[in-house]
């Protein structure tokens, strides 16, 4: 390589090259099988189209992504998400129904309002197990994972409620500057999230405490009140997309709501470019991550794979993605030939 | 250990208690004429799969009304999806020395040792909603359930009565895509395969897409979208349960298109959602899933104390709804 790094060598080396190489060939093989894949038209007086869809649909993930991105720079990981999902969509949906006027603005706000705060708290008890008891944070937000869907099932008595409040649908099917209102939110979150961590020093501390948690507490970070803080966080983005999940049906599934969405915010986090080991994370390669998975889930049917290769379909895919990030991965498809006889190390063992 | 042996000790008692006082309530109050054991009161073992969805929690409260209703005492467990729970509990009703064992099993297989243990015991065992894959067939009584084939073969016969009516866009060709269930369920496999064998009397009736939504609004949802984005000739949608139909909707609507109109939509089950859905002209035709089995169950578990004949299997009464039958059958709908 020249020692003065030429434009393609800087883009090449950039760290979010690879996510959106990714992201480029999956829209390349969309449009390959169906040219009008990117097509987008007015319809209603808003924008209508795949990537509309895929921007909408990418929503929820980004969201609990965003919150997962700081959990795991602290070296930590959440996979209560889901479940605490499932629980805002069951006190949301149950509020809107309990209250006197089921279709009211008013109704929807206080129900959204009232479900976000309830998962900031169970955020904030996986924060204090984490944090203040020292359970390793697999352990700790797997407690909440399993008993979270219990919880919300109980909320519904087991049932499928389907709620009828105009507003609340609005937050998932509902258009603003005739982009999707839900895409917005999540933009809005990540938006609040980029300047709160990279323009004050907070970004810089999470980094600290995900890389020595016993070093920075010595040179004076609260390690504790930032490990408490990011998983209040991240309940409150899984609260978020429960609202979302639940409003895009007008509708709310205990059972199935936000079921194993951990693991595809975890490989949104992954494919960003954020290290499961902590310290520094990307919270724009989240977003790609999220989009690139979004994209990855409309492609199944438009390309009209059949359901029973969906899954492998979709390892395959992530199985290459993770490769193209793994430097040796590509050093040794660089010189053809295995340089170390190590196996190659790939950065994510989660499923799609 | 002391200590634990007394714990253990005064929970037994307890329960005990609590069982034969249980049993004491429903003798009372039951005038059970069938011969169950000893005392006259059949008491029947029912191992309940979860309660995954609403009408899975219909088909439990039929069975538990039902079983008060006839004076059975019901011991239920739910196995929250598992089956190793399942087997516990069936073991547990061996022990039990319970008159009847009925349950929906979780999976197919793998209920070979449990069920050879309560034949020894000389129980019989009534599957209900769910085959098992046993070798042996004597394992069990009788199996009481939909026909899932048969489901998708009335959809697909309504398809081709009405197919003149369903060919939306008029250009000779009846375009259908398919919503899928969970992948590998019976009810998906069986469902797209009793529809595929009803349409094929049909040459103009073609499915054009076909895709799994996983039984949920959501997913039916997600991929009606990306069905709508890429073909724009849809007549038809045929989905596996209401909750992919419902899901369907919202996507044909966000589409600026009428749901029951611009596209026909048939679905499978008859929740109270998807009835109020085809009652509202949403929805154009909905085949029957019936989880009220609870009658014919107690039916079935008297019969077989009483040393009857029973078939090996029994389908579940049901039927099907077009947009008129559904106004007149919404106001008693249960579920």
């Amino acid at each position: 390589m020249p020692e003065s790094p030429t434009l393609v060598v800087r883009v090449l080396r950039h760290p979010l090259m690879w996510p959106v190489l990714a992201l480029g060939v999956l829209l390349v093989i969309n449009v390959g099988v169906k040219p009008s894949f990117l097509d987008v038209r007015m319809q209603d007086g808003h924008l209508y189209g795949n990537v509309v869809d895929i921007m909408r649909n990418s929503a929820p993930v980004m969201l609990v992504a965003l919150g997962m991105t700081l959990v795991i720079a602290t070296r930590g990981i959440d996979l209560s998400v889901g479940a605490i999902a499932a629980i805002a969509a069951a006190v949301a949906c149950t509020r809107i129904i309990g209250a006197g006027d089921e279709a009211a603005l008013s109704t929807a706000v206080m129900a959204m309002t009232y479900a976000v705060v309830v998962c900031i708290a169970l955020g904030a008890w996986n924060g204090l197990l984490v944090s203040v008891l020292g359970i390793q944070p697999i352990i700790a937000t797997l407690i909440l994972m399993v008993a979270g869907r219990g919880i919300s099932m109980a909320i519904t008595d087991g049932q499928i409620t389907t709620v009828n409040n105009p507003w609340f649908s609005d937050l998932a099917s509902g258009f603003v500057l005739t982009l999707p209102l839900a895409f917005l939110v999540a933009i809005g979150v990540l938006a609040f999230t980029a300047v709160l961590t990279r323009r004050t020093a907070l970004g810089m501390l999470i980094e600290s405490v995900g890389i020595n948690p016993e070093a920075s507490r010595l040179a004076g970070v609260r390690s504790r009140t930032i490990i408490w803080t990011v998983y209040a966080f991240s309940g409150f983005c899984a609260g978020l997309a429960g609202l979302v999940i639940a409003a895009n049906t007008n509708s709310v599934n205990a059972n199935s709501l936000g079921l194993w969405i951990e693991l595809d915010a975890i490989l949104a986090v992954v494919i960003g470019g954020t290290s499961l080991a902590g310290g520094r994370f990307s919270l724009m390669g989240t977003f790609i991550g999220a989009l690139f998975i979004a994209t990855l889930t409309r492609t199944i049917p438009n390309i009209g794979i059949p359901s029973d290769l969906n899954y492998l379909f979709k390892a395959v895919v992530v199985i290459a993605v993770c490769l193209l990030q793994s430097p040796k991965a590509r050093a040794v498809l660089r010189a053809g030939r295995p340089s170390s006889p190590r196996p190659v190390p790939a950065k994510a063992g989660s499923p799609a | 250990m002391v200590k634990k042996t007394l714990v253990a000790a005064a929970a037994i008692t307890l329960s005990t208690f609590a069982l034969s006082s249980c049993g004491n309530g429903s003798e009372a109050d039951s005038g059970s004429d069938s011969s169950g054991n000893d005392d006259g009161t059949i008491t029947m073992g029912f191992a309940q799969v979860g309660a995954e969805s609403g009408w899975r929690t219909a088909n439990t409260k039929s069975i538990q009304e039902t079983a008060e209703a006839e004076g059975i005492e019901l011991k239920f467990n739910d196995a929250q999806g598992k089956q190793e729970n399942q087997i516990q509990a069936i073991r547990s009703y061996i022990q039990q020395k319970v008159d009847v064992i009925a349950f929906s099993p979780v999976v197919e297989t793998g209920f070979d040792a449990v069920l050879q243990e309560a034949k020894a015991a000389g129980i019989p065992v009534i599957l209900t909603d769910r085959a098992v894959d046993v070798e042996d067939p004597s394992l069990y009584e009788t199996f009481l359930g939909s026909d899932f084939v048969l489901e998708g073969e009335r959809a697909g016969d309504w398809l081709v009565e009405n197919a003149k009516d369903s060919d939306v866009n008029g250009d000779g060709t009846i375009n259908v895509v398919q919503l899928e269930g969970t992948t590998g369920a019976a009810p998906a496999i069986d469902r797209a395969e009793g529809f595929a064998s009803k349409i094929s009397a049909d040459d103009s009736i073609e499915v054009t897409a076909s895709q799994t939504g996983e039984f949920t609004r959501d997913g039916g949802k997600q991929v009606m979208e990306s069905f709508l984005q890429s073909d724009d000739s849809i007549d038809v949608v045929f989905a596996h349960n209401d909750d992919m139909g419902l899901g369907a909707i919202e996507a044909i609507e966000a589409a600026g298109l009428e749901p029951g109109k611009d596209i026909k939509i048939i679905t499978i089950d008859a929740v109270k959602d998807g009835m109020t859905a085809l009652a509202d002209g949403k929805i154009n035709f909905i085949v029957e899933c019936n989880p009220l089995l609870g009658p014919q169950l107690m039916d079935l578990a008297k019969k077989v104390l009483d040393g009857e004949e029973v078939p090996e299997r029994v389908v579940t009464d049901e039927g099907t709804f077009t947009q008129e039958q559904a106004i007149e059958a919404l106001p008693q709908r249960q579920y």
